[in-house]
């Protein structure tokens, strides 16, 4: 394992949430689950972050901060849609102002349905994306070499 | 002539040593804060080399940056930093010690600066505030220090009869209270923190990433061990136990910091300029007109 799947910095950002899964994704962080353990912390700033979790779906006033977070992220980077709503627009997907989910705007890594999306999935999903990140670390490593 | 030479050779070893052993022990320290802190909490915590693993992590990073030089700075800030240890480890002058590490802490300020970033420019002129608020306890330690040991060379403190602290109470109390300044911590974190949220994003390090933010984090290692080796200092007398004693001490001053830091919210800029005056005036005054009469 390298050690970019060591040490994986979380932002969070709620699209529009009903704060269901915001509130989950909080408590994966609290002592209950405490996602620390596998160095997980989370960050408030996009540059110092690796995996990004968006919860709720996109609309049209978010989404240039969807994708503005996203693009000021530093490579590697893994994007995390927690919740059916991040995932697909969930209960919300006829609304007049909701777009549909996350990958309506930018690419993402690994879907986390649920509502609310649970602890344990939030944290199976975050171990998913740890695989896909180390893979792009790679291959970064590998252009990186090339270049 | 020859003198000068020995002693600057000497303190360039300390360099270099200390360049060496400083991010080993301080990225230790830092592993053990995260382990206190969580156990503080009742939380597992993440391994004792997680700061390890951040720094490789953040290393492996693609490089990205605003202004291209705050990488320049956090070099410059590195070295100062080192040299500074360098100066202390190898017994020389406090005094110096102290002035070469506010220089690297100018450097961090200057490279927070250069991003133009206004998250960042906040934290840095909050950083500067903090430079303000310590700086002369710091000074009035030192001081202190010179008239109990009757030198700035740490060197000298070996052959004394009785250690600095039998004098300085006062000064070491007024030390550890501006200490928390200098290593950012709650409540006086207040230009960057070490936790997740703050209403700057991250001040001072807002824009920085990868490499650079890496050495930010080298940089506190360093400046760990340092400002803890201070503490220790005023622990050792011309007796070869004094120095496991000032080990001791030195662990004990980092167990009070975190403890500290997972008990107290932060106060505004205005709080922590004001008391860190009145403590440095209190403390660092009474124990010198103390001194001028003992």
């Amino acid at each position: 394992m390298g050690y970019a799947s060591k040490s994986p910095w979380v932002i969070h950002y709620d699209g529009s949430s009903c704060n269901g899964c915001d509130i989950e994704v909080l408590a994966a962080l609290c002592p209950g689950f405490d996602v620390e353990r596998f160095g997980i912390i989370n960050t408030g700033n996009p540059k110092h972050a690796d995996i990004f979790l968006v919860t709720g779906s996109v609309n049209e006033r978010n989404i240039a901060v969807v994708k503005q977070i996203y693009e000021q992220m530093v490579e590697p980077k893994v994007v995390i849609a927690c919740g059916i709503c991040a995932c697909t627009g969930g209960i919300f997907h006829d609304c007049y102002n909701v777009i549909g989910g996350v990958d309506k705007v930018i690419p993402v890594d690994v879907y986390a349905p649920g509502c609310a999306v649970r602890p344990e999935a939030i944290i199976d999903a975050v171990v998913q994306g740890i695989g896909i990140l180390e893979e792009k670390s790679k291959a970064l490593q590998a252009a990186k070499k090339g270049a | 002539m020859w003198l000068i030479t020995d002693k600057f050779l000497f303190t360039l070893l300390g360099t270099v040593v200390f360049a060496v052993l400083a991010p080993i022990v301080g990225c230790l320290l830092a592993g053990l804060e995260r382990k206190v802190s969580a156990r503080m909490q009742g939380r597992v915590g993440p391994p004792l080399l997680q700061p390890y693993y951040d720094v490789r992590k953040l290393i492996a990073k693609d490089d990205v940056t605003v202004s291209g030089v705050d990488g320049i700075y956090m070099t410059c800030a590195l070295i100062f930093v080192a040299f500074a240890g360098g100066i202390f480890f190898s017994g020389g002058n406090l005094l110096m010690s102290a002035f070469i590490v506010t220089m690297a802490a100018l450097f961090f300020i200057m490279a927070a600066y250069s991003s133009r970033s206004p998250f960042a420019e906040l934290g840095a002129g909050r950083e500067s505030l903090q430079v303000m608020s310590y700086e002369p306890m710091v000074l009035l330690m030192a001081v202190c220090f010179f008239m109990a040991s009757g030198s700035f060379n740490i060197g000298e403190a070996f052959w004394l009869r009785m250690p600095v602290i039998c004098y300085t109470i006062p000064a070491f109390i007024g030390f550890l209270f501006v200490l928390t300044i200098k290593l950012r911590k709650s409540p006086f974190d207040l230009s960057t923190s070490h936790h997740a949220h703050q209403e700057l994003v991250r001040g001072t390090t807002t824009e920085m990433s990868g490499k650079t933010l890496a050495k930010v984090e080298i940089m506190h290692w360093c400046e760990t061990v340092l400002f803890l080796g201070w503490a220790g200092v005023f622990f050792i007398w011309g007796n070869p136990v004094s120095i496991v004693i000032a080990v001791v001490v030195a662990l004990a001053t980092w167990f009070l910091e975190i403890w500290i830091d997972n008990n107290f919210a932060r106060v505004k800029w205005q709080a922590m300029l004001k008391w860190a005056w009145i403590v440095a005036l209190v403390c660092g005054g009474i124990n010198i007109v103390l001194l001028a009469f003992i």
